[in-house]
């Protein structure tokens, strides 16, 4: 009795392809509404959440003038010195590593190729404190710091700008009036909520000051870069280095901190939220594509099992049991489900993969996702497939075969 | 068939008594068959006649376990068919009932070939031996070129031969035909007629039809006729 339910539920399927292509196609809708949202939805989380990290999570900056960011009003206010950088690496136990920043802008030339980059002098601990991990080559060392040689690490960017296709290490550019030799090349980090980290080019500080900006002033140090070590209150550091910094500035009680220092801390914090709100907006999405396939699914299942209650009349009037037909139905709804849910799930992730690549987020499988998907509409279409040819087969054959 | 009891040799094909049937309730039930005796023997066809509305289809799909009495007693072989559940009822049609239909009620987008062979699904026919009754039905009904047709394809009297090949694949005890040239034109109705009566001279199936249709009924051997609920009369041709 099983194997020719089974017989016959094919049989019907193949028979009437349109109104199984419609069902699958119902089916295949749902799943791949829910599937692609949450698919690239998480992808963006991830890539959110890993630009984050990259940032380095214990990450302090100190820059002078009261404010931060573009705004900072740092006119007349005094950059820092290298001594401060090193007071506060011996002063402050909670301090891992701290490395003091020059910044310049300067026209880079390599070959044809010209721009203008941020060109970066600081101490080998910097690439540390910055997570920066190695494509090619090698950092800067402390022999690099000590000789002032005029050697450089490049970012993403910068290589491609300059060298195309080319490989970068061991090649000179140009940048203002000195040549440099490129050592290493800094793996990208894509693009952060902050600008583009991949466009930076870095030598030592002592290159920066010899070679590019001449030694003119000892206060050319317009950013500290600290990390913290694991586990360190994050505002009692900021105390302690603000109260140092207070002292070597010469600043009375009465006034306001020149400097400012900005913890990536509060940033993660901030942009953990949004992605956390971003999560609940997918849910809620992926919620109401779940509804709206539904009662699609339950639209087509519903018309299809009008039109067969004279099926079900005249398979009962041939000698067919009520359990019979209905396990008929039941393998066929099972059936074209299964069918429409796969292949939702299957060309979806196909589809996701590609989407992921335009858009530029990570893929991310989330097995959970499609199995709920699938199951629930695989569920909507048996229970709306199967509830009305219950009802249908309870009926006495005449009714059923009256049935307009 | 289970718990079936041995159907007596002796008692008739067909034994009704006092059959009722009432449709809706409370103040406005309409009584369609208001208590019918009625004893139909093996081989017999009996043409059942009557205005629209008197009850003649009603006592048809009763007597074809098609739908269920209000009241009355049915014994089919013997065996009580008021006392039977849905399956046994099921049971019973799969294997000693055949039906013809006036709307034919074929299953559309089914070949012919395909449509007279469903009986035998559940009849638990392999593949091949339904094929080659169904095909043994639909060329003694004179369609043998017509196998793989659609329905849509096939002319209404070509139709009603593919449901009555349908209602004989299973070499039935009894065939019911509910106004079975009711759709029909005149030629088609001869011919229709001529294979119903083939089968019950040739193959000794029984057959009870209702039709309201002189010539048609004509063709019978025995004329039953309802009006209001009630059996009017009940003659055999000499």
């Amino acid at each position: 009795m099983y194997w020719n339910a089974f017989a016959i539920a094919l049989q019907e399927i193949a028979r009437n392809r349109t109104r199984a292509f419609l069902t699958v196609l119902g089916i295949f809708i749902a799943v791949a509404a829910i599937v692609t949202m949450v698919t690239l939805g998480e992808g963006a989380t991830l890539a959110v959440k890993a630009q984050i990290a990259s940032l380095g999570s214990n990450l302090l900056t100190l820059r002078p003038g009261a404010g931060f960011g573009n705004r900072a009003s740092s006119a007349g206010v005094p950059s820092f010195t290298e001594e401060d950088a090193a007071t506060l690496g011996e002063q402050v136990s909670g301090i891992a590593l701290v490395a003091p920043v020059g910044t310049v802008s300067l026209g880079t030339i390599h070959q044809h190729n010209a721009r203008v980059s941020t060109v970066v002098g600081t101490t080998p601990d910097y690439f540390g404190i910055n997570r920066w991990k190695l494509a090619e080559g090698r950092f800067l060392n402390a022999a690099d710091q000590r000789d002032g040689g005029a050697v450089c690490v490049i970012g993403e960017t910068v290589r491609r700008e300059l060298f195309g296709d080319a490989d970068p290490v061991g090649s000179r550019i140009r940048i203002g009036r000195a040549s440099c030799e490129v050592v290493g090349l800094l793996a990208a980090k894509g693009q952060a909520g902050m600008g583009d980290q991949d466009d930076t080019l870095i030598l030592p500080l002592s290159a920066l000051q010899r070679r590019l900006v001449g030694r003119t002033s000892r206060h050319d140090i317009n950013q500290i870069s600290i990390s913290a070590r694991d586990g360190t209150d994050s505002l009692a550091l900021i105390a302690e280095i603000t109260r140092i910094l207070r002292v070597r500035r010469h600043l009375r009680p009465d006034q306001d901190n020149d400097f400012n220092l900005f913890d990536t801390r509060q940033i993660a914090e901030t942009l953990g939220a949004t992605t956390q709100l971003m999560t609940l907006l997918l849910g809620a999405v992926a919620g109401v594509s779940l509804v709206v396939g539904g009662i699609g699914i339950m639209n087509i299942m519903l018309v299809s099992v009008a039109e067969r209650t004279r099926e079900i009349g005249i398979r009962l009037a041939i000698g067919a049991t009520a359990r019979e037909v209905l396990l008929q139905f039941l393998v066929e709804a099972v059936t074209l489900s299964c069918i429409g849910g796969l292949i939702g799930i299957f060309l979806t992730l196909g589809l996701c993969v590609g989407l992921a690549r335009v858009i530029q987020v990570p893929f991310h499988f989330n097995a959970g996702i499609n199995l709920l998907a699938f199951l629930f509409s695989a569920g909507v279409g048996v229970a709306f497939g199967f509830a009305p040819a219950r009802r249908a087969a309870r009926l006495n054959p005449i009714d059923a075969l009256r049935h307009e | 068939m289970k718990a079936s009891p041995t159907p007596a040799a002796t008692a008739p094909l067909i034994e009704v008594h006092g059959l009722a049937k009432e449709y809706g309730s409370g103040g406005s039930v309409f009584r369609a068959l208001r208590g019918v005796d009625l004893v139909v023997g093996r081989g017999e066809f009996v043409a059942i006649m009557g205005p629209s509305g008197s009850g003649k289809s009603t006592l048809m799909n009763l007597l074809g376990c098609l739908d269920t009495p209000t009241a009355g007693t049915y014994r089919y072989e013997g065996i009580a068919v008021e006392g039977l559940d849905n399956d046994q009822r099921s049971m019973l049609r799969r294997h000693a009932l055949g039906f013809v239909f006036q709307g034919f009620n074929l299953l559309g987008r089914t070949s012919s070939l395909d449509n007279v062979a469903l009986p035998l699904i559940y009849r638990g026919f392999s593949r091949g031996e339904r094929r080659s009754r169904a095909a043994a039905a639909l060329e003694s009904v004179g369609l043998a070129d017509k196998l793989a047709s659609l329905p849509g394809e096939l002319s209404g009297g070509q139709q009603q031969r593919v449901a009555i090949a349908r209602a004989i694949v299973t070499e039935p005890v009894t065939l019911f035909a509910d106004e079975p040239t009711g759709n029909l034109d005149s030629a088609s109705t001869a011919g229709i007629m001529e294979l119903i009566v083939h089968l019950n001279r040739n193959r000794g199936i029984t057959v009870l039809m209702v039709t309201h249709d002189e010539q048609v009924a004509a063709s019978a051997g025995r004329r039953v006729t309802i009006r209001d609920g009630l059996i009017e009369s009940d003659h055999r041709r000499p």
